[in-house]
């Protein structure tokens, strides 16, 4: 809730810059960093420019929605960059066994329909762990996050699997209307998950356990099915973004993929604008903290920044990002 | 009645009937390793187990502070390995100063912390988020992203190197001392008390009048310093300040503490029992190397997540049920 105190009879002023700062923060900030990069950095205002932001944010951007999501109901998900990993791992093994040569269309999709099963199944364990046995989110999301890796790695050796597929390769190197296919994609999510946040039972669930899981519970809500939904609906859309990133690589590394997402998950779905207790589902909120989050890390690295210190800018913006939120809520 | 100073096992069990999974794990799997290898209680491997593990104790036993509070701090690993990279700075100085001042540093990153979630507010999880991620970056700037040798000729390596006896290396001893200490500070002092209550429910003890704001910030304080120490035995044992170390340390430390039986809700924990934890982890990758010597089996280093994550797991199973036993009892855990 947003307690803004009006003093009867003072003259408000025509443009609260607290205001503006406090409900649309991340906007500013957005236009902060792109008027910088503009002025500053060399060749910003290309094509090419827009197509490595937009191939690099979309990933981001879809495990951020996910990750939005699980917050709305005060929860956390550690584990996404462990499913990427995981599902990453297992779509070359498919499309590369002999069957998937033999029947290379219904080779690729399984290579995807099955990994995004998996990662749904990822998804329904942590939501079981959360909603029935009441373990904390940030622990029973730790368990995948320790050891789903290490399933990748085991199922692959820890060999990267690099591959020539162009079919599976479309997922990150495709272009509809000369525009990433994952950006579109991202898109899409965003549109479909919006709508189900903001016109369907389930979604004002999802909102309603955040802000009150024991008024829902009461209220004869379906908390228990609405949580474990909702992690589900993250894993699988962290497996997505776990294949995008194999696409895109035309090889899958189930050490690195995905690793680190977890917090800049966590970092744009809060820079969006998600509130850490729960009750706020902002989608397209989600989708520019993940733009934020990636200008952020390319204007750094434009500009010859090392990457180190590109950390400690993480780190600030993640904190200055919470603060701002919880002077709003106070 | 009994002197209620002295150690009762039934009234410990009674107080922490999550911890009892702990101890006999751990006893069931040092009874398998000496049964099953030879070299298992040879001076070698027990020094190097204790000499490596010192550092996870010690992590772990700070973290268990932060989590009886109910907060959480993540980042310990990476303040370890910017601590690891100032002892090997200051190694020529020798041991002396080393340690201090990078115990010290450690701590400054748990008043950031402090800082953060006391004064500004912001959640723990996030906050020492934050530190964990500026404590890398740190790392990484001063060190400029190479590892830092020691001086071998000051008495800086003894800690990590040396060995009483052939048996007992210095970093174990140390780490023995400051977790006696923190044991006696938990159950002893009104500060660890203090620290109790507040997980139990902090506004309850913020309206008797428990200091509150000072306890929490103790906690992460303390928990940076143990960061700190446990970068000291880093730097100490391997030679050189590791700024790239660390990584996943946070993980291995909430892990020991949730094994060692401490809720993560808070108002409830054990440092005995959390040193159990962090013991029994490290203990089932000292099983599997003598497996893999064995040849009877050979499991990749992958596996060792693997198992990591089911043994975590399969803690929480036996926490929930606990938890609900105690739920229809009508105890308030």
């Amino acid at each position: 809730m947003s307690t803004q105190s009006y003093v009867s009879g003072s003259s408000q002023p025509i443009f609260n810059w607290k205001k503006v700062l406090k409900n649309h923060g991340g906007l500013v900030a957005l236009v902060v960093i792109l008027g910088f990069n503009i002025l500053v950095t060399p060749n910003f205002l290309q094509l090419q420019t827009l197509f490595v932001n937009i191939s690099q944010v979309a990933t981001i951007a879809i495990v951020a929605m996910g990750m939005t999501l699980v917050i709305a109901t005060g929860g956390i998900d550690l584990s996404v960059g462990a499913i990427m990993a995981l599902a990453g791992a297992i779509a070359p093994l498919i499309f590369q066994s002999e069957f998937g040569q033999m029947y290379p269309a219904l080779g690729v999709a399984l290579a995807i329909g099955f990994p995004l099963l998996v990662a749904m199944a990822c998804g329904l364990f942590n939501g079981v762990l959360v909603s029935v046995l009441k373990v904390q989110p940030i622990i029973a999301t730790l368990i995948l996050f320790i050891s789903g890796r290490g399933i990748a790695q085991v199922l692959t050796n820890g060999n990267l699997q690099t591959f020539k597929n162009p079919n599976f390769s479309y997922l990150g190197t495709g272009k509809i209307l000369g525009l990433p296919f994952q950006g579109w994609l991202a898109i899409a999510i965003a549109c479909v998950l919006f709508w189900i946040i903001s016109r369907t039972i389930f979604g004002r669930y999802v909102l309603a356990i955040g802000g009150n899981e024991r008024a829902a519970t009461l209220s004869g809500g379906p908390v228990r099915r609405v949580k474990i939904a909702v992690y589900i609906i993250c894993g699988a859309l962290s497996g997505l973004a776990g294949l995008i990133v194999v696409a895109i690589n035309s090889a899958s590394d189930a050490a690195r993929n995905g690793d680190l997402m977890e917090l800049d998950a966590i970092a744009a779905a809060v820079v969006g604008g998600a509130l850490l207790q729960g009750g706020r589902a902002p989608i397209f909120g989600a989708i520019l903290g993940a733009v934020i989050i990636q200008l952020v890390k390319y204007t750094l690295l434009a500009n010859g920044v090392e990457d180190e210190v590109a950390l400690i800018a993480k780190a600030l913006i993640i904190v200055a990002a919470v603060y701002i939120q919880q002077a709003r809520k106070e | 009645m009994l002197d209620s100073n002295a150690f009762d096992l039934r009234k410990y069990i009674s107080r922490n009937p999550q911890s009892m999974a702990v101890w006999v794990a751990l006893a069931t799997l040092i009874l398998f390793g000496l049964l099953r290898y030879d070299n298992f209680s040879g001076a070698y491997n027990i020094s190097s187990f204790l000499n490596y593990n010192s550092m996870f104790i010690i992590i772990s036993v700070g973290m268990s502070f932060v989590i009886m509070t109910g907060g959480i701090d993540l980042s310990v690993g990476s303040v370890a390995a910017f601590t690891s990279v100032i002892a090997a700075y200051l190694s020529p100085h020798g041991i002396e100063i080393a340690l201090p001042l990078a115990v010290l540093a450690g701590v400054a990153f748990g008043g950031l912390n402090a800082f953060f979630i006391i004064v500004l507010r912001i959640p723990p999880f996030i906050a020492t988020l934050a530190t964990m991620l500026g404590a890398k970056g740190g790392a990484l700037v001063i060190s400029g992203a190479n590892t830092i040798a020691v001086d071998w000729g000051s008495n800086f390596t003894k800690m990590g190197m040396e060995k009483i006896y052939n048996i007992l290396p210095w970093s174990i001893v140390v780490v023995g001392i400051v977790v006696i200490a923190l044991w006696f500070l938990l159950e002893k002092t009104s500060l660890g008390r203090t620290v109790l209550a507040i997980g139990g429910g902090e506004d309850a003890s913020m309206l008797m009048g428990l200091k509150v704001n000072r306890a929490k910030a103790f906690v992460y304080l303390l928990s940076g310093g143990c960061a700190g120490l446990a970068g000291v035995i880093l730097a100490s044992g391997f030679g050189a300040g590791q700024p790239l170390e660390g990584i996943g340390w946070e993980l291995t430390a909430i892990a020991s503490v949730v094994v060692g039986g401490t809720l993560l809700t808070g108002g409830l924990g054990s440092v005995p029992a959390t040193v159990a934890g962090a013991l029994l982890l490290g203990l089932v990758f000292n099983i599997l190397n003598f497996e893999n010597g064995l040849g009877t089996i050979t499991i990749s280093a992958y596996w060792q997540m693997v198992i990591r994550g089911g043994f975590l797991f399969a803690v929480i199973l036996f926490q929930a049920r606990v938890m609900s036993r105690n739920k229809r009892k009508g105890r308030v855990a």
